[in-house]
């Protein structure tokens, strides 16, 4: 991206944050990753492979206030 | 007792959001849409290689009033494989766990067989309740277990599938504490332990596949018999 950390609040601001705005962003965003790493003549397993650890990874941060007890427990 | 092994199948919430709705529409994102090219990126070929393959032998020996449902069943079919493979990863959640999901899924899915069967050949789908070349006397009690038989289907198919796929999930989630807690201990025994729970996954995988063939494969035959 084009924008520099400093203007980044600037920059935030002139978004769209409309219900529309946000579905176009987030199909942007999907078709950037897709036609870069899926959308390949040869892709591999890596395309996949990131967006199943993403969704690991934010699978991991949504139970975290769950698993935190598991792990500070003495007697399990 | 230990009552934390259950805490991964509670539906989970992040702010109040509950994210089982995110976590049923993750399959859409992982299943891109077919274009109008000629020649595809791998994962859209292989993809269409599986929905063709799959949908023509499901649809084998259903007569044509049937194939009206191929979409909706090659649809369910991938919807569940997906599902079940990416509950599979750690710290994910998997929907069909939840017994409400399967029993939606199941009992309206059965109804329209039914009622299908009810309304195109009334006699024909009566008739099944009676099989062929029962002895005479036995015919009121047979009607009986017939229609019992009919009713539990809806409810046969959701267990079965949230029974499966607990199930290895809970066996899963022990066998890898007992490892894990005997790492420090006994070596060999966690070795031991180790390989039973790189078989066991093994197994969960096919079971997750099975799974959702086989609800797919049983609601096709209700739909042979009724269509």
């Amino acid at each position: 991206m084009d924008v520099k950390l400093g203007e980044l609040p600037n920059w935030a601001a002139t978004r769209d944050f409309t219900p529309n705005g946000i579905l176009s962003a987030v199909r942007r965003g999907h078709d950037r990753f897709y036609n870069k790493y899926i959308n390949v003549k040869r892709g591999g397993i890596g395309g996949v492979a990131m967006l199943l650890t993403g969704y690991v990874v934010l699978s991991y941060i949504w139970e975290y206030d769950h698993i935190k007890h598991d792990r500070w427990r003495k007697y399990h | 007792m230990i009552l934390s092994f259950f805490d991964q199948f509670m539906s989970p919430t992040h702010l109040g959001i509950p994210l089982i709705a995110l976590a049923l529409s993750l399959p859409w994102v992982l299943i891109p849409t077919p274009t109008n090219r000629w020649l595809n990126n791998r994962l859209l070929t292989l993809q269409g290689w599986f929905i063709n393959r799959f949908t023509q032998q499901l649809m084998l020996p259903i007569n044509l009033g049937g194939h009206k449902w191929a979409v909706l069943l090659t649809a369910l079919m991938l919807l569940l494989i997906t599902l079940n493979l990416l509950g599979l990863l750690p710290y994910t959640f998997t929907p069909t766990t939840q017994l409400s999901l399967n029993m939606g899924l199941a009992v309206p899915l059965w109804l329209a067989t039914v009622i299908i069967g009810m309304r195109n050949q009334p006699t024909a789908a009566l008739g099944h309740l009676l099989p062929e070349g029962t002895p005479v006397p036995l015919i009121p009690v047979l009607i009986i277990i017939e229609t019992i038989s009919l009713f539990i289907r809806p409810l046969a198919l959701g267990v079965r599938l949230t029974a499966n796929l607990t199930a290895g999930h809970l066996l899963i989630q022990l066998i890898a504490t007992a490892a894990f807690m005997l790492l420090p201990m006994m070596h060999a025994v966690a070795i031991l332990t180790s390989t039973v729970l790189f078989l066991l996954t093994l197994l969960k995988v096919a079971v997750a596949m099975i799974q959702a063939y086989v609800f797919v494969l049983l609601l096709s035959l209700y739909l042979q018999e009724n269509v």
